[in-house]
């Protein structure tokens, strides 16, 4: 870590989250630098989810806060952090499945634009939307299929479309729930590929269950337990950490 | 403006209320449990008014005519929901909205065909008519007095079967989880039947009550659907509890503010346009409570997240 | 897609041509129903932008129906009783002039689809039924009890308001205008439907989340619509009062917002002619049934239940197959 720079993209500052006596995010604080993949693993029910949506703005914090690009986006919605600079893929895929991958991904560069109050333009004869989409669906190899329904795309179309709509937002950093979810192994190869140069053009934090994904990929690893990390390092100090092997290992001794 | 019209004023808000939640209670039953979002529960209401019009007038018994129209209403609901509403549980909103708006046309229709288009009239018992002298010198006509006493009991009834009973136990465990109770061995479709027709009776139960009161006629209980479903908006959906506070929420600002926003009017400008705007203003106060809720809470007063 | 197309093409064709025959044959009742079909399938291009577009299942577009319907009644009363509607700022004396009977409806009913939007946008799904249902309500019962504008009996106009250059109580004239009005907002409808805002509303009703990671807000999309939406509707609203010279807050009744919704449900949400369709079959089915049985609205019933249980693509959808149209 010591050749990054010091200002994160993204920074959450001991921010706590609870559901009546369930702590789902216990003094999480975590950083984002520029180039890297921060990976963020954890069993299930680690609260994960309930992270990823405070960051991308769905849920507000109890307490802390959370920074993008140095600026406090804690009190912001989904949308304004968006429109910051915030990309993010789901874990649930949420494509608008009547349309076809052209739409969704010109919808993405709608969204970039930052106005979709224009009604009587064609839009999918709008120029500049249809390079933003084209140039995102190529690079995530989606092209030869922009006229395909969404809802008949497979399982890893639909994930490599994910990563298209945020790719046409251009933005700051992803946060990506899962991206690898399903894939097949050659899917899973040829997606971590494409991270692996995406991370210098934006940061990633990828929650992610595949192992040899997140060993291959990540510059550094958090691990949450119970809605705390109880450890962040390179992949290999994770493994050697002890809290860590007795969290996945099933140690019932209290850490 | 004296106190003995105010109290008296606060027991028709209370009788109001009281029918209402007979109402508002079988529609937010059916949604808490069935997701169902049932125009259509109007409809029982009128079949509920009919029945016991009919039955009073052959057999000339009120208590009689009152078990038709829990009867009549019950056996229409499982009917319904045997033939039609269980084919919607899965279906969106939309479906919903649409096959039950069918349903009233054909209830509707199918009502004016068999009794024709005046309005039948359900008189009042003779042991329930006539005043009563209530403690501080308030006279009350008997009748309403004794919708509001089996208003309550009925709810008292239906809090204790939901809280305490085994069906009760079935129908909160179908809210929280449908795939819970099927796992638990319980019939779901029949629990589904039973609930509906429940749902079915209460509100042929108001309509009965008020038949007696207004004329039993088609179409008269659509006012009453659209009020309950203020009602369960400001209450919050799925919640019994939330039904009879919005209810008599409602019962009481529509009664009340009926009465005094004319009076209160009368005091600032003349008599004429006071009875006009505040007759106007009155019929659209408990929307703008409900507007006022749905800023507040969004999900009403007592429902979880919207 | 061309299968749909080609529907259209014909739905309209028969819209224009058989009033045209009518004409011929000097039969005005036809025109007069063709006429209907027109105004309320306008009613139903309004809905159709918020509830297939957008998603928004609103039963309260009677509101906006009516409003429009009580703008033509209320500006025409004013002109033809020469009681001045205000004095200040200026002096207005009502009008029984169209466009101008048009511009009031459709600010009016786009104000109050503003206001009702705002507030029930705020929830979704089943609370939104139910809100819309009882705005719709209250403004119902408050034509009941604005005595001013006839109360419960309505308001007459003794004659049809003006059209600069034709001649409105001519059957055919009339209804040339209703036509080139449904005419322009289906040009609309479709326009918008292709537009980014259409894209994008129709991305929040099949997936509010994504719009908003995207960096659009749902919430403004669905506000917009619905209040063109309802602008659209007040100005069939207008039409409607102007057909029959007469509004009444039956106009405003909630089964007037039912009936709007079963046009676009009947030809099949989400297809821009849907309400034409819709709007047509309604009308002959109340023609033709209610001449053999006063109880038609049973057979209704049971067409619309048959409809929505077993035939989910409306009528549209039965003859041009499932596949929506798309780019």
């Amino acid at each position: 870590m010591t050749d990054m720079p010091r200002e994160p993209v993204l920074r959450t500052e001991s921010i706590s989250k609870s559901f009546g006596a369930l702590k789902a995010s216990n003094n999480v604080s975590l950083t984002l630098y520029p180039g890297e993949i921060h990976a963020l693993i954890g069993p299930n029910g680690a609260g994960k989810s309930t992270l990823i949506k405070q960051i991308s703005g769905g849920l507000t914090p109890d307490a802390g806060r959370i920074e993008v690009l140095g600026q406090d986006v804690t009190a912001l919605d989904t949308v304004a952090r968006a429109r910051l600079g915030l990309g993010r893929t789901f874990q649930i895929s949420s494509l608008a499945m009547e349309f076809t991958v052209l739409q969704n991904a010109v919808l993405g560069a709608l969204g970039a634009r930052g106005n979709a109050f224009s009604f009587f333009r064609k839009v999918m004869k709008d120029a500049e939307l249809l390079a933003r989409a084209e140039e995102a669906l190529k690079r995530v190899g989606l092209w030869q299929d922009a006229g395909k329904r969404t809802a008949d795309l497979s399982h890893g179309q639909r994930r490599q479309l994910e990563v298209a709509v945020a790719l046409t937002l251009k933005p700051r950093l992803f946060l990506m729930d899962e991206p690898m979810a399903g894939l097949g192994a050659s899917g899973s190869k040829a997606l971590t590929g494409f991270l692996d140069e995406l991370r210098q053009e934006a940061p990633i934090l990828l929650v992610e269950h595949d192992m040899d994904a997140v060993f291959a990929l990540a510059d550094r690893i958090s691990v949450l337990v119970y809605g705390e990390v109880i450890a962040t390092g390179t992949a290999d100090e994770i493994r050697q950490d002890p809290q860590v092997r007795q969290a996945y290992l099933g140690d019932e001794e209290e850490a | 403006m004296s106190l003995i019209l105010i109290l008296e004023q606060v027991l028709n808000g209370l009788q109001f209320g009281v029918m209402l939640f007979l109402m508002a209670a079988g529609l937010t039953l059916v949604f808490g449990v069935m997701g169902l979002i049932n125009l259509a529960h109007g409809a029982l209401y009128m079949v509920g008014a009919f029945a016991a019009a009919a039955v009073a007038g052959a057999t000339g018994s009120f208590l009689l005519a009152l078990v038709a129209s829990l009867a009549a209403a019950a056996a229409a609901g499982a009917l319904v929901e045997v033939t039609v509403i269980r084919r919607l549980y899965d279906r969106d909103h939309l479906d919903q909205v649409l096959a039950t708006f069918a349903l009233i046309l054909i209830f509707s229709e199918g009502t004016r065909w068999v009794f024709g288009s005046f309005p039948l009239f359900l008189d009042v018992p003779e042991y329930l008519s006539g005043p009563v002298t209530l403690p501080g010198g308030i006279k009350y006509p008997l009748y309403r007095l004794t919708i509001i006493a089996i208003g309550l009991v009925v709810g008292a009834g239906l809090f204790w079967l939901i809280a305490r009973t085994r069906i009760g136990i079935q129908i909160r465990a179908g809210e929280a989880d449908r795939e819970m109770i099927a796992a638990l061995g319980v019939d779901i479709s029949k629990l589904y039947t039973l609930v509906f027709a429940l749902g079915a009776a209460l509100a042929g139960l108001a309509g009965a009550l008020v038949g007696a009161i207004q004329s039993v006629q088609v179409g008269m209980g659509e006012p009453v659907l659209i009020l309950a479903f203020v009602v369960i908006v400001i209450g919050g959906i799925g919640s019994i509890k939330g039904a009879l506070v919005g209810a008599l929420l409602v019962g009481l600002t529509d009664t009340l503010g009926g009465v005094f926003l004319p009076l209160l009017f009368a005091l600032m400008m003349e008599p004429a346009t006071a009875t006009s705007l505040g007759a106007s203003l009155a019929s659209m106060l408990i929307y703008i409570l409900m507007a006022l809720v749905l800023l507040v809470r969004p999900s009403g007063l007592f429902g979880g997240s919207a | 897609m061309t299968r749909e197309r080609l529907i259209n093409a014909a739905l309209l064709a028969s819209l224009l041509g058989v009033p045209l025959l009518a004409w011929q044959m000097d039969e005005p009742f036809v025109i007069t129903l063709a006429t209907k079909v027109a105004i309320l399938a306008l009613a139903g291009v309004g809905l159709n932008i918020a509830l297939g577009l957008g998603g928004l299942v609103s039963l309260g577009h009677a509101a906006f129906f009516g409003i429009g319907g009580y703008a033509m009644g209320i500006l025409a009363a004013h002109a033809q009783n020469y009681e001045p509607l205000f004095t200040w700022p200026f002096l207005f004396e009502g009008s029984n002039q169209m466009p101008l009977i048009w511009l009031v409806a459709v600010v009016a009913s786009a104000l109050a689809a503003l206001v009702i939007g705002a507030l029930s946008l705020r929830t979704s799904g089943v609370y939104f039924i139910m809100i819309t249902l009882a705005f719709g309500q209250m403004l119902y019962y408050f034509a009941i009890s604005w005595s001013a504008y006839g109360g419960e009996d309505g308001l007459s106009i003794w004659v049809r308001n003006e059209m600069p250059g034709l001649n409105t109580l001519d059957p055919i004239q009339f209804f040339a205008i209703a036509f080139a009005v449904l005419a322009m907002a289906l040009w609309f409808s479709a326009r918008l439907a292709r537009s980014p805002f259409g894209l994008a509303l129709s991305a929040s009703r099949q997936t509010a989340e994504r719009v908003e990671t995207v960096g659009l807000t749902p919430f403004k999309l669905r506000l917009v619509a619905f209040v063109i939406s309802g602008a659209i509707t007040g100005l069939a609203g207008a039409l409607f009062a102007d057909l029959n010279r007469f509004v009444s807050p039956t106009m405003l009744s909630w089964h007037t917002s039912g009936e709007i919704m079963i046009f676009v449900i009947l030809g099949g949400v989400g297809r821009l002619y849907a309400p034409l369709l819709g709007a047509a079959v309604y009308i002959l089915l109340e023609h033709l049934l209610g001449g053999i049985s006063e109880y038609w609205q049973i057979f209704l019933g049971l067409l619309l239940l048959i409809m929505v249980l077993f035939a989910k693509g409306g009528l549209i959808g039965l003859i041009a197959g499932r596949e929506v149209a798309h780019d």
